[in-house]
């Protein structure tokens, strides 16, 4: 009767020890460095290291967001980084923090080239070295890598930044969604085309 | 007989194709200006290189190919360039592009042409940079450039060659007259294809509802190994996958190209134009272009330049501008509305339908989806349009891409379908736009991200070697200092002063030397010589002799003059003082040196204050 409890109990104890064990070396072995989650966060946000948030750049929101902080204070990701946000943290999507500025549309910033005095001092606020130029010559931004921030119109002393809206071109475009019913009648060029033959069906029957 | 196989899904709209195929394909000849957009292909813009008022012949380059992946521009007939600018082109944004404008002299020269009849002597590379050179596109819609397309790589091995004669969208018959008047010219182009590729098979798809350009394509291969297939007419059998599916019974992998099976297909009009890039050498200025629709008189194809606008193709076909309602460019299935007929005709053009209201009327309005399934199954790529739809409508792209949304042809089949008249391709259209952007932005983001952290780095790399730089001054000072008084001390003990920084330490030490000296003497004096201070008494009284044995030439330093090394020797002090903490703080290696460095300064600053003490209370001596 002893020597079976004892044996059960010695079983149980040596699986313990032996999946205590295993867990251990699994918890070494495979160790995340870094916090992913931080990561995703930030593989979320809109990248313009404008501060908008109130943090020092995306990195450290996502910091922020991960130790807590609402998921609603980035204008330049909008409604969209808020949704995925929403569903990488699995909260409720909220409305945007107005407290941090309205979603605006994309914008790139534009050097007025002739009045530029080469001060240098936008080069040095740009986040992402998006600005070209040396001291006492003329800046321009690489448009291709500007995010559209706003950090350099501020310490522009001859304010010759213009932050200019991206208006979409031919290569830029895409598809509207369809104009639901109720919505005005006169249609965009192209829209609702795909077989409106079929409504012509009866007309065409009557041809034959 | 070839087998034939079918693929899922499909409709039967009203073909309509007869109203523009009992005419023979007519010349548009010269519109009073034609209008060429350099990009007229999938890929980059081609790069302008001719000059307003400079004139051309016709078959010249006006835009060669640019960066990246294209092809030429050519002059479509002699004349005078007028301008370069952004004119509307054919697009459903209905949005300007770059174009260049030529006005015709009407003499149609030629420039130079180089035919090549024996390009079985070239190298397979030669021939295809003369395809590129003629600027040949697939004409069948896309406009992807003929020459990558026929250059697959080398572990994609082509072993069935397609012409695609289908054709089977509704209205279109360009092919089908390109077939039953060009037919050896069609032959022509497949065999140059053929021997580019060299295929195992190849294979001509004519829908059962051509037979006049079965029979002319039937005795054009006659005697040839091609094969002439007759598919059931059924919309979409001629997209490039359904096509395929048709004649091979393979399926093209999702996301993938033809050639991942082995398969190529190419279009009629582009063979045309490569037999006539290759045997005569002429790049590829005009096209087959169907031109139909209730309003106009003589509906038909025509052979139009490129850069024509629309409204003279009209003209010639004799538009009723009163009974037009609606121009459309391409099929009622797949094309899209222009908004002017000033918009020029391009090499992906293939027809304009020049609908009137009873024609092409206002679709109904969308109505509630009722789950019918309709949609399902006329789906040529057996999707699931339906849940597509919702997705797409609730703007949850990511579910719609996992039902393979971009596996979607755009073909139509599913609205033509729909009971509730929704407009679903535009929803497609919609949400695969939207996907685009999202992956664009995402791109965008990403570089920025990489472009900050590397920003960032830099910074702090900056900072450090800043630092660094300060430090390591810092400590070449302390050394020079301390260098200095060494070298002070062997002076005075050798009696020679090299130089006056030196003399004045020399100095302070001299003055020092004496105090003790004193004092010692003093002490000595007020008691017995005692035997704790035996020890140290003569050492200090050979230090003042030492010192005492100083050129008496060397001035004697004024009170000033050690007051200003008293606060030289604190102002440094201080500034270690600082250096300490900040390596205290950033956790540097050196801080036990720094330590070292300020205990010797205030070991300095010490001493500069006895030497002033010193030199006010004895008396100078001169």
């Amino acid at each position: 009767m002893w020597t079976s409890i004892i044996i059960a109990v010695g079983v149980l104890l040596g699986l313990a020890a032996v999946f205590g064990a295993l867990l251990g070396f699994a918890a070494e072995r495979f160790k995340v460095e870094g916090n992913p989650l931080v990561d995703q966060i930030d593989a979320l946000l809109p990248q313009t290291q404008c501060g908008q948030c109130g943090f020092p750049g995306c990195r450290p929101y996502a910091e922020a967001i991960n130790n807590g902080a609402a998921i609603n204070k980035c204008p330049p990701g909008g409604e969209a980084t808020i949704n995925a946000l929403a569903d990488l943290l699995d909260v409720e999507p909220q409305p945007l923090d107005s407290e941090h500025g309205a979603a605006q549309a994309k914008r790139v910033a534009v050097i007025r080239e002739d009045e530029c005095i080469g001060c240098t001092k936008c080069i040095q606020a740009c986040p992402v070295d998006a600005i070209l130029g040396s001291a006492k010559h003329m800046h321009t931004v690489i448009e291709s890598e500007c995010t559209g921030c706003d950090l350099c119109v501020e310490p522009c002393p001859v304010d010759c930044i213009d932050m200019i809206v991206i208006e979409p071109d031919i290569h830029s475009w895409t598809w509207a969604p369809p104009v639901v019913k109720g919505a005005v009648p006169g249609e965009a060029p192209g829209s609702r085309l795909i077989a409106t033959d079929s409504e012509a069906k009866t007309h065409e029957e009557s041809l034959l | 007989m070839t087998q034939l196989w079918n693929f899922g899904g499909g409709v039967h709209p009203p073909e309509n194709k007869r109203q523009s195929n009992s005419r023979p394909i007519r010349a548009a000849g010269l519109p009073p200006e034609l209008i060429l957009p350099l990009q007229q292909h999938i890929g980059e813009p081609a790069r302008c290189i001719v000059e307003p008022g400079q004139k051309v012949l016709k078959g010249d380059v006006i835009a060669q190919v640019g960066n990246g992946m294209g092809v030429p521009v050519h002059a479509p007939t002699s004349g005078r360039i007028e301008r370069i600018s952004l004119e509307h082109v054919p697009h459903p944004s209905g949005m300007s592009d770059t174009c260049v404008v030529l006005i015709p002299d009407g003499e149609e020269r030629w420039g130079e042409l180089v035919p090549h009849p024996e390009y079985r002597k070239l190298e397979r590379d030669q021939v295809l940079a003369l395809i590129r050179q003629a600027g040949i596109v697939g004409l069948g819609g896309a406009g992807f450039p003929t020459n990558i397309k026929l250059r697959p790589s080398v572990d994609r091995k082509v072993d069935t060659l397609i012409l695609n004669g289908a054709e089977c969208e509704p209205y279109i018959t360009a092919d089908d007259m390109t077939m039953r008047e060009k037919a050896d010219q069609v032959m022509t182009g497949l065999r140059i294809m053929a021997w580019l590729l060299r295929p195992e098979r190849v294979v001509i798809g004519i829908e059962e509802n051509k037979p006049e350009a079965i029979a002319a394509m039937r005795q054009a291969a006659e005697g040839s190994k091609t094969e002439i297939a007759i598919i059931p007419a059924k919309y979409p059998s001629g997209g490039e996958k359904q096509l395929i599916q048709i004649l091979t019974g393979q399926e093209v992998p999702s996301g993938g190209i033809p050639a991942d099976i082995g398969v190529m297909c190419q279009n009629i009009g582009t063979a045309v134009a490569v037999a006539d890039a290759i045997l005569q050498g002429k790049p590829l200025i005009s096209r087959v272009i169907t031109a139909t629709g209730e309003a106009l008189a003589e509906p038909g194809n025509f052979e139009v330049l490129i850069g024509t606008p629309a409204s003279h193709l009209l003209a010639c076909a004799g538009v009723d501008k009163q009974r037009l309602s609606r121009l459309v460019l391409g099929g009622p299935m797949m094309g899209y509305t222009l908004p002017s007929p000033g918009i020029p005709l391009i090499k992906t053009s293939n027809c304009v339908i020049a609908a009137s209201a009873s024609e092409l009327p206002t679709p109904a309005p969308e109505q509630p989806c009722i789950r019918c399934g309709h949609c399902a199954e006329a789906c040529p790529m057996e999707l699931l349009p339906q849940q597509l739809f919702w997705h797409a409508k609730a703007t949850e792209f990511e579910k719609a891409e996992h039902l393979n949304l971009f596996d979607c042809i755009e073909c139509g089949a599913c609205s033509y379908v729909c009971p509730s008249s929704i407009p679903l391709v535009q929803y497609y259209r919609f949400a695969k736009g939207e996907i685009r952007l999202q992956r664009a932005e995402q791109q965008k983001s990403d570089r920025a991200r990489v472009r900050f952290e590397a920003r960032q780095q830099r910074l702090d790399r900056e900072q450090q070697e800043k630092d660094q730089r300060r430090k390591d001054r810092a400590l070449a000072a302390v050394e020079a200092q301390e260098q200095k008084t060494a070298d002070a001390r062997t002076m005075v003990q050798n009696g020679t002063v090299a130089d006056e920084r030196a003399g004045k330490s020399a100095l302070v030490e001299q003055a020092l030397a004496r105090k003790k000296a004193k004092a010692a003497a003093a002490s000595a004096e007020r008691a017995e010589p005692s035997t704790q201070s035996s020890e140290e008494a003569p050492l200090e009284a050979l230090a003042s002799t030492h010192a005492e044995r100083i050129p008496a030439a060397e001035p004697v330093p004024s009170i000033e003059e050690l007051e200003q090394q008293l606060s030289q020797a604190q102002a440094k002090l201080e500034k270690m003082q600082s250096m300490l903490e900040d390596a205290r703080s950033g956790k540097a290696p050196n801080v036990d040196k720094l330590e070292r460095a300020v205990d010797k300064n205030i070991e300095r600053v010490r001493r500069a204050q006895r030497a002033i003490d010193d030199a006010q209370t004895t008396p100078q001596q001169a």
